[in-house]
């Protein structure tokens, strides 16, 4: 596996593509996935894409606060997590509604953190993931911690962290890798490098020519792949999973792709960006390219687009209903979960607390 | 015993008893740490649990956050407080959050250790006392001991601890006193303050490396033939107010000592404390002996700027005579 590294050597200034933008694909790099399970992939980003249409809505309307989109992210989101084993766990920043809701948490936890409710953020038993980090790059560190602990124990999991390209400015960023390199973690670095941090494009983060060659300065691989061909970014991944596993250590892989929305919905793009740019990326859509793929294949029809998008839309409306009526934390749980057992301190202040609001305990708290 | 090596003997300890629990910073490996604190724990307990790691702060208490939310008990030790900022942001921003974050499914059972203070002529950057940071955020608990028998128990609680124990070791008392200190386990329970000197007339309120600087200032002011009552906070937060409120209630005086700076130190929270709980019982305005709003001096001047027995006195006269 670690031959898909040698070839696509960073400094080389190689990408790994798989799937070209129409929809052809390259039959010798393509990984080894059955044909009932790529239409899948489609239905996945698809459901992404209007969950991720209906948070912007309900946001404009008022019924959610700020929102992340993910839009034109779906490929390396969906590649990678597929890749994962059903043992490993990831840790996100707080633009993976894909990957969260492949991964099994339900999209009425988004939906419910997004709106603002704190309940939103128990990620339920069996469900292998953190919740969102916001500080940027900050929960690089804790990927890696988790990975040396995997290793200390031996258990045979692996350990993802996704970041944007912003992140790899931060501090975190480098003493993550450089603990990865230096324990031999069994962590996946995963940047989505969506050339914008806000408003700042990528050749103000760094001077390199690319996130991915910096992996070597850690002393481990690093690999380029075109972040909006979801067979390149799920055989990267894979490959980097399973040298975790075998106890390879970590892999950088640099995910090359584009938000085609705003930063969060309080954030306007048309201040620092062209809407040529925009419409160059957008030609380059994951979704459009993967269903192209299967159309010729034959391994889709125009019904199946139109089924998947409606059992989408249903069970966007479901999520919706559902965290709508959850109802907000009430004072207890604001406090209960700051120590394992709450101390005087607290109790008093939420006493204080109490006597203005009435107690009412929560559905789902 | 002395405060270094109670610190050592809990280590070594929970390690024995608790093969979860690892040590990692830097240099606390093969050198055993700066302040020998962790001498001869990577020879019992090998590299993977006593673990040299790179320089860089957030670094250790990020991946340390990594290792407790996935079971491990790290005990990190950053070298210096002066040097904890970089780390400031995880524990702040994760370790103080998570369990919040999570509505409880994950916590994170971290100590991190940090030697503080002055008075040890060190270099700039290595005198810091800046617990009101750690106690002013929500979700960490700050323990701050002031001999060897509680650094020891209180140590022991703060690696049992289901939550992110700040554990700050006044480096000035590591081998100033030595105290009995019993083989074996022992607690010494966080959140509560003790009554290290019982008097009747004026609390006086001190924590870690202020605490016999007061009970020399006690000394000397019983041959004044002032009855003075020493609280030792041990821990900072969660803060033991009864033990406090109890005491001033008695004495209806109060002077707060600590070597952090003044302004926004843990004393105006004290004694702010205090007033909404005990005002009619004071016989007299709350006083407080602190450092200044200063960087630390190097060491030609520190003994200028650490709360000294002559300072402490004259403040406890002041509420004497108000």
């Amino acid at each position: 596996m670690n031959d898909l590294f040698k070839e696509f050597d960073p400094l080389k200034d190689k990408m790994l593509r798989i799937l070209d933008e129409n929809g052809i694909l390259n039959e010798q790099l393509a990984p080894a996935l059955p044909d009932g399970k790529v239409p899948d992939f489609l239905r996945w980003m698809l459901l992404a894409r209007a969950a991720d249409q209906k948070a912007l809505n309900l946001q404009r309307q008022g019924r959610m606060g700020t929102y992340a989109s993910l839009l034109g992210q779906e490929a390396i989101q969906l590649g990678s997590a597929a890749a994962m084993g059903a043992d490993d766990w990831f840790f996100p920043s707080y633009r993976e509604l894909l990957v969260c809701i492949y991964r099994g948490l339900p999209l009425s936890n988004v939906y419910l953190y997004w709106m603002g409710n704190e309940i939103g953020s128990r990620i339920p038993e069996g469900v292998n993931m953190f919740p969102f980090s916001v500080p940027v790059g900050s929960q690089i560190l804790h990927a890696v911690g988790a990975a040396w602990a995997a290793k200390l124990q031996k258990r045979k999991i692996v350990v993802a962290v996704y970041f944007g390209d912003g992140a790899t400015s931060e501090g975190d960023f480098h003493e993550g890798l450089n603990f990865a390199g230096v324990l031999r973690a069994p962590v996946v670095f995963i940047c989505q490098n969506n050339q914008y941090a806000i408003s700042v494009p990528l050749r103000r983060q760094t001077a390199a020519a690319t996130i991915a060659q910096k992996a070597v300065a850690y002393g481990f691989e690093g690999i380029r792949v075109d972040g909006n061909d979801v067979f390149a970014c799920y055989a990267a991944t894979k490959a980097a999973f399973d040298k975790a596993r075998a106890g390879g250590g970590p892999t950088l892989i640099e995910a090359v792709t584009y938000r085609l929305g705003a930063h969060t919905t309080s954030d306007d793009p048309l201040r620092y960006r062209d809407d040529s740019e925009v419409e160059q990326w957008r030609a380059s859509d994951p979704l459009t390219r993967l269903e192209k793929y299967l159309r010729a294949r034959q391994l889709i029809n125009d019904n199946f687009v139109a089924e998947a998008k409606a059992e989408a839309d249903a069970r966007v409306e479901q999520a919706v209903t559902e965290a709508e009526a959850v109802e907000p934390p009430a004072p207890p749980d604001l406090f209960q979960y700051m120590f394992k057992e709450m101390p005087a301190s607290l109790k008093e202040q939420l006493a204080s607390l109490t006597e203005l609001f009435p107690l009412k305990e929560n559905k789902r708290g | 015993m002395n405060l270094v090596e109670a610190v050592n003997s809990a280590l070594r300890e929970e390690m024995e008893r608790d093969d979860r629990v690892m040590v990692l910073g830097e240099d606390v490996g093969r050198a055993g740490g700066v302040f020998r604190a962790t001498e001869g724990l990577q020879k019992l307990f090998g590299e993977d649990r006593v673990v040299d790691t790179p320089l860089a702060e957030s670094g250790i208490v990020g991946t340390a956050i990594g290792l407790a939310l996935f079971g491990m008990r790290p005990v990190a030790e950053i070298q210096f407080m002066g040097f904890i900022y970089p780390a400031f942001d995880q524990i702040i921003s994760h370790a103080g959050r998570m369990r919040n974050r999570s509505r409880g499914r994950f916590s994170v059972p971290l100590v991190i250790r940090a030697p503080y203070g002055g008075g040890i002529h060190a270099p700039e950057h290595h005198s810091e006392s800046t617990e009101a940071i750690f106690a002013h955020t929500p979700g960490i608990k700050v323990v701050i001991p002031s001999n060897p028998y509680d650094a020891k128990g209180l140590l022991i609680s703060a690696i049992r601890d289901p939550d992110p124990v700040v554990f700050l070791e006044p480096k000035r008392l590591y081998r100033a006193i030595k105290a009995e200190v019993p083989d074996g386990d022992y607690e010494v329970p966080i959140g509560n303050a003790a009554v290290a000197r019982e008097g009747e007339q004026v609390t006086l309120i001190a924590w870690g490396s202020m605490v016999p600087i007061a009970s020399d200032a006690a000394d000397a002011l019983a041959e004044e033939g002032i009855d003075v009552e020493l609280i030792d906070v041990r821990t900072v937060t969660p803060l033991d107010s009864e033990t406090i409120i109890e005491s001033v209630k008695k004495t209806g005086r109060v002077v707060v000592v600590h070597e952090a700076p003044k302004t926004c130190g843990f004393g105006a929270e004290i004694i702010a404390m205090i007033n909404e709980r005990a005002f009619l019982s004071l016989s007299a305005p709350p006083q407080r002996v602190t450092g200044f709003d200063i960087v630390f001096p190097l060491l030609k001047s520190e003994h200028l700027y650490l709360p000294s027995v002559e300072r402490i006195s004259a403040a406890v006269r002041r509420v004497m005579e108000f």
